[in-house]
């Protein structure tokens, strides 16, 4: 349908559509009130000769000629998004009725796990949320229950039942006191969508250091850094050493390898050094240097 | 008519070649060859280096100066893809110390201009009569020489996948890091206020960071929003602190009723080398009397690094940062090679500094 000229340059075709149905004369049309999503039907149409059937949904409008004193089809693809939908009947005069698709079956997960990455033994540290959608993407609204299961790298797997409310279904939950890979599932009947979030250690506990001197030069080496779990903190975290000496402040920032952090310093005199991680504070040595 | 007209061609072609033999520094260099004060001297050398005519520069220079002549342009001109490669010197000013019939000594400060800013370069400098003329005496800069060695390096560094963009919504994704302003303070600076503080990378992934600050007025509208540039170390390694500091200038503190403050986290590729360490690190007074934090850096992987900047953090004595200070290092960092840094410390705040921190952020060239 051409717009309307200057003075309704912007007038849909949609728009007009819904205009027309309204003023129109009304006769019946006899829809069912609700519909299942991608679930093809028909509509009586009563009467004699041919009209014009118009289907305004929320994604997309049909028209078409069809003979009156039959039946009205409509496929299965003109009903995939769930919504209101209103179907106008233009013979004589117009007649029209509304009717509601539902979202059919559950058919996918939309599965969110946050954060990726998360201390362990954190309280209400993991969210995970669940979106219920039918295999034609409509969020389905009808109650369900999702089943969140919960695999630890370390120690006994447990799930979670969790009902859908307006199509989601969340959980939270702990992490748990081992470092790793934890693998949540969220299902629903058949349906199941997998995501992985990384357990990583806490702050570092205990920081402890040992020195050795060769020379002018003295070593400084951690014993392996971990967190109050036992977890290893991971490579490439940073840990930073200080020495107080005659000479002044010398600092080194240096990352974890192998589990271990080592700085080097020339001493002059007697030595105070300490060691911290982010906010974390070790022990400290006290050294005489060769210097 | 005809000799009027070569007549003038002749006098405008010889005012035109003084006039470029007098800005391409003819009457400095004439002045340098026959420089008849120490200041003269060293201000005709300076013109020299300015010029980037480091041969005229080194044979205006006392015979009995240490330095060689790749010495004396590796000084000057700097190398290794050090800041001073890419930097020029824009001025320089004398000033004497002490002179007698045959020596003086001078204050020379030179100011080079770079991509990151004006540098200062300090040093006093000695200069001598030969005959007629003074000609400065430049010592060979002290190169710390390292053995023939192989350093063993473990190199780590974190690579990112991060999620396809064909995925459907809700696909797995990997998280941005978590960062934490753990201190701030606003300060009032004469025509500024400035906001410093402390932030750290608490998670396990490096960052890549910005910390942005909003002064608000006391309704809550904002009066201007600003961020550190690079007054911060970006790039934060796990559990990794750096300093911040972000200037407001025009902005006067009684206007401002609260911050926002807003630190923003990008999930990058890094590596956790190299490491330098900051030894000797000494509150002290340079050449102009003015309180500067000093020390050396050290690279202690086996690659140079080709520029570093400091940043000092200053504390008062209850643990309040009350300054950051960033310095520019215009040399390479050699492996093993410690090299000296000095980071000014404000008048004011320096009798009220009681302890300090300093980071470093380095730019390596790649390949180099």
């Amino acid at each position: 349908m051409a717009d309307l000229g200057p003075f309704f340059p912007r007038l849909s075709r949609l728009t007009l559509l819904c205009l027309l149905s309204g003023l129109a004369w009304s006769a019946d049309l006899h829809v069912p009130a609700n519909v299942e999503a991608g679930k093809a039907f028909s509509i009586p149409a009563e009467g004699s000769g041919e009209a014009t059937f118009y289907l305004v949904g929320p994604d997309h409008v049909a028209k078409r000629t069809v003979n009156l004193g039959g039946a009205v089809q409509i496929e299965s693809s003109e009903v995939r998004a769930a919504g209101r939908y209103q179907a106008i009947l233009c013979g004589s005069s117009c007649s029209s009725a509304t009717f509601q698709v539902k979202a059919s079956q559950p058919a996918r997960l939309s599965f969110f796990l946050h954060p990726s990455r998360v201390p362990v033994s954190m309280p209400d540290s993991v969210d995970a949320t669940a979106f219920v959608f039918d295999q034609y993407q409509n969020l389905v609204l009808s109650p369900n229950s999702v089943d969140f299961r919960v695999t630890p790298a370390t120690g006994a797997a447990f799930s979670k039942q969790s009902p859908a409310k307006n199509g989601v279904a969340w959980m939270r939950m702990n992490s748990t006191p081992h470092e790793g890979r934890v693998q949540v599932t969220a299902a629903l009947g058949k349906v199941e969508e997998a995501r992985v979030i990384q357990q990583v250690a806490a702050e570092a506990c205990g920081l402890r250091i040992k020195a050795t001197s060769s020379g002018s030069i003295m070593t400084v080496e951690t014993d392996p850094v971990r967190d109050c779990s036992g977890n290893a903190l991971p490579d490439g975290t940073v840990v930073s050493f200080t020495n107080i000496d005659r000479a002044g402040k010398s600092t080194v920032d240096t990352p974890i390898k192998k589990g271990v952090a080592r700085g080097q310093f020339r001493v002059h005199g007697t030595a105070h050094i300490n060691v911290a991680c982010g906010v974390v504070l070790g022990n400290e040595l006290a050294l005489k240097g060769s210097l | 008519m005809k000799w009027a007209l070569a007549a003038f061609i002749g006098i405008v072609t010889v005012i035109l070649v003084a006039f470029a033999w007098f800005q391409s520094g003819g009457m400095k260099q004439h002045a340098m060859f026959s420089a008849v004060t120490p200041e003269q001297a060293v201000q005709a050398l300076m013109t020299q280096i300015q010029n980037r005519n480091y041969q005229q520069a080194f044979a205006s220079l006392d015979p009995a100066s240490g330095a060689d002549y790749s010495s004396f342009v590796r000084d000057v001109a700097g190398s290794d893809g050090s800041l001073r490669t890419y930097s020029s010197l824009q001025s320089s000013d004398v000033s004497p110390l002490h002179a007698n019939a045959d020596q003086a000594l001078v204050r020379l400060r030179m100011t080079w201009s770079s991509a990151v800013g004006s540098l200062d370069d300090v040093r006093d400098v000695q200069v001598r009569r030969d005959g007629s003329v003074w000609r400065v005496v430049w010592p060979k800069p002290a190169v710390t020489k390292v053995p023939p060695q192989v350093v063993s390096v473990n190199y780590l560094r974190w690579e990112v996948i991060g999620r396809n963009s064909s995925q459907s919504w809700g696909a797995q994704d990997v998280d941005s890091p978590k960062v934490r302003i753990t201190s701030m303070n606003a300060i009032s600076r004469p025509g500024r206020v400035v906001i410093v503080g402390e932030v750290e990378n608490e998670d396990t992934v490096p960052a890549y960071l910005n910390v942005n600050a909003t002064l608000l007025k006391a309704d809550g509208s904002p009066i201007e929003e600003e961020g550190s540039f690079d007054l911060i170390s970006h790039v934060l390694l796990p559990k990794q602190v750096s300093p911040y500091r972000i200037d407001f200038p025009g902005v006067r503190m009684d206007a401002v009723k609260s911050v926002r403050m807003d630190a923003r986290a990008l999930l990058v590729p890094a590596s956790a080398d190299p490491v330098i360490a900051i030894s000797d690190q000494t509150l002290s007074k340079d050449g102009l009397s003015r309180t500067v934090l000093k020390g050396e850096l050290v690279n202690q992987s086996g690659r140079p690094v080709n520029i570093a900047q400091v940043l000092a953090a200053y504390y008062d004595d209850s643990g309040k940062v009350i300054w950051v200070a960033d310095g520019y290092v215009d040399q390479a960092l050699m492996p093993q090679v410690p090299v000296p840094f000095a980071v000014d410390v404000p008048d004011d705040i320096a009798p009220r500094l009681k302890n300090y921190r300093v980071i470093v952020n380095h730019y390596s060239q790649a390949g180099s």
